[in-house]
């Protein structure tokens, strides 16, 4: 079993690495049989370990304007439910890419995206500031992206070492 | 001021090689060499013939060395290096290999494992000792003897013993004159590495011959399936060792030049008069640098090694699927093919896939003797790489075998 949860680790971490490596690849990589990897990757992409195949996208370098910012919330947990069905009304919008329930100064960090400033500004006047629930939001404008998901983006992955060395 | 470089080349193309000491002047340049320059004019080369991790030093590790620096931490050691850093290599050797020594007199810090491998020749050899070194190995060994004006000897190993030592091996070279064996595993180039029963037979010639050993365990963090055992740590061989590692392999610290040797108080006094004199002490940033490295870099190095093994499970599967023979290295970041069925030499093999197929890689021939007929291929590149370098040697390979038919 042990085995298993080790196999089901280092493929998630392959996996994270690069989601379109072949079953086959991981296999020699990890010294598995290909039918094991498999075989853990149909049951953890059941079990919802695996939720999503997607790619990292540094939009800056597409010509496809997009806005993003950062919503500091402050909100009243419910009675009997706290933050989950407020956090739920608010990551249903399909604007909102990711919601996270913090500890500290704010409740909620709400990651919204749209094509320009005004999409965003109206989002969190008509949509999210006016839910009973929100006592205050405070809105964060993404100027550039660095890094993303582990992976720098501008990093210049050349190799300078020499072509041969003892 | 000169500023004519037709004037400046004219000055210097006369020769100055008369005044060489005839002890360099005997020495011949690296084989290696010759493919650096063959490969330094080509483009789109997919390179594994690179012999350094292809990680970059762990972030932490550069952080503390430049936060050192700006507390403005730029001044020598003592000559044996901080004490702190010494301090640390003992308690390493002692939880990572068994082995205990004394940080006041029996740990020098060195500019790289290099340095401490020829301080400890020069402390050793009177002129005309013959120096036992089991081949194919680190193409140094051998030079550096030979300036400190001993006398190598090489010990051929061979692919069927996963080019292991032998007690045999090792015997049928020994002479009255024989004074040092240089080991080197995990080996560079052929990945072998030495277990403790393997050592246990070594270890009864070494006594019986009265042979000091210098032992290079610069891989020694760098196993697959089994852990590393040290020369130091077998029974009766501490006080006639000379262990020498460094940074540079498991840390991804080359450029560091961060090494260190351990042996008896008498050898490393001896070797720190050289080091005094010479360089007097090891760099201070990079001994920052290796203190932060032993202190909390056992995670990264562990994430790196696992790496390593995996590259290594895929390159031995290819490189027998291009149809060499490969025996499966067991430690370092080596895959050492055989290339005798396709009728090439080494040298010849490594020319022709560097032109035809642009891949580089070292020929076994450069590292002495047993090396001919084979491929020394480093796997410390990426994996796209690597996949890459095993589809055109595949198809290098398949050329030999329609050329020959």
């Amino acid at each position: 079993m042990n085995e298993m949860n080790e196999l089901k680790r280092k493929v998630l971490e392959l996996l994270k690495e690069d989601a379109r490596s072949s079953t086959e690849l991981m296999a020699t990589l990890l010294g598995a049989e290909e039918e094991d990897v498999k075989m853990v990757i149909e049951q953890m992409e059941k079990e919802h370990v695996i939720v999503k195949y997607a790619t990292v996208v540094n939009w800056d370098k597409v010509d496809d304007e997009r806005v993003t910012a950062l919503i500091e919330v402050q909100i009243t947990p419910e009675r009997g439910r706290g933050f989950e069905g407020i956090a739920e009304r608010i990551y249903l919008y399909p604007q909102v890419k990711s919601v996270y329930l913090m500890s500290g100064a704010y409740d909620l960090l709400v990651e919204v995206e749209g094509r320009n400033l005004r999409e965003v500004a109206n989002f969190v006047s008509e949509k999210l500031s006016p839910i009973d629930a929100v006592l205050s939001t405070k809105t964060n404008f993404t100027l550039k992206k660095y890094k993303q998901d582990g992976i720098i983006f501008e990093e210049h992955q050349e190799d300078n070492r020499l072509m041969i060395s003892p | 001021m000169i500023t004519n470089k037709t004037q400046l080349a004219a000055e210097s193309n006369k020769s100055m090689n008369s005044y060489l000491a005839p002890l360099v002047q005997q020495i011949q340049p690296s084989g290696i060499r010759k493919f650096f320059d063959l490969a330094a004019g080509s483009k789109d080369i997919i390179s594994l013939g690179v012999g350094e991790p292809d990680f970059k030093t762990p972030w932490h590790v550069r952080e503390a060395c430049v936060y050192s620096l700006e507390r403005g931490f730029t001044g020598y050691t003592s000559n044996a290096g901080m004490p702190e850093l010494r301090e640390g290599i003992a308690n390493y050797l002692h939880t990572r290999f068994a082995v205990d020594y004394n940080p006041e007199d029996q740990i020098i810090a060195t500019v790289g494992g290099s340095e401490a491998i020829d301080l400890a020749l020069r402390a050793l050899i009177a002129p005309g000792d013959e120096i036992l070194i089991p081949e194919p190995c680190y193409i140094s060994y051998s030079p550096i003897t030979a300036i400190g004006g001993g006398i190598p000897v090489g010990i051929e190993t061979f692919g069927e013993d996963n080019f292991k030592l032998t007690a045999e091996g090792l015997e049928a070279k020994i002479t009255p004159r024989s004074k040092i064996l240089i080991l080197c595993y995990p080996s560079n180039p052929t990945g072998a590495i030495m277990t403790r029963a393997d050592w246990e037979p070594i270890a009864k010639v070494v006594e019986k011959h009265d042979l000091i050993v210098i032992s290079d365990e610069i891989y020694a963090e760098l196993t697959y399936g089994s852990n590393h055992v040290s020369f130091a740590s077998l029974p009766g061989m501490k006080d006639r060792t000379i262990l020498v590692s460094g940074f540079s392999k498991a840390f991804a610290m080359t450029g560091w030049r961060m090494g260190y040797a351990c042996g008896h108080p008498d050898l490393i006094s001896a070797m720190l008069k050289i080091h005094q004199y010479t360089v007097m002490c090891a760099p201070s940033m990079g001994q920052v640098a290796a203190l932060e490295a032993l202190t909390n870099g056992m995670e990264e190095k562990d994430r790196m090694a696992d790496s390593y093994n995996q590259r290594r499970r895929l390159i031995v599967k290819g490189l027998r699927d291009a149809g060499l023979e490969c025996h499966e290295p067991q430690g370092a970041f080596y895959a050492f093919p055989s290339i005798q069925a396709t009728g090439l030499s080494s040298d010849e093999f490594a020319q022709r896939l560097l032109r035809e197929y642009k891949v580089a890689a070292v020929p076994g021939s450069v590292f002495g003797l047993g090396g001919e007929g084979y491929l020394r291929c480093s796997y410390a590149t990426s994996v796209s790489q690597l996949n890459e370098a095993v589809e055109r040697i595949g198809a290098f390979v398949r050329q030999l075998e329609q050329e020959r038919a």
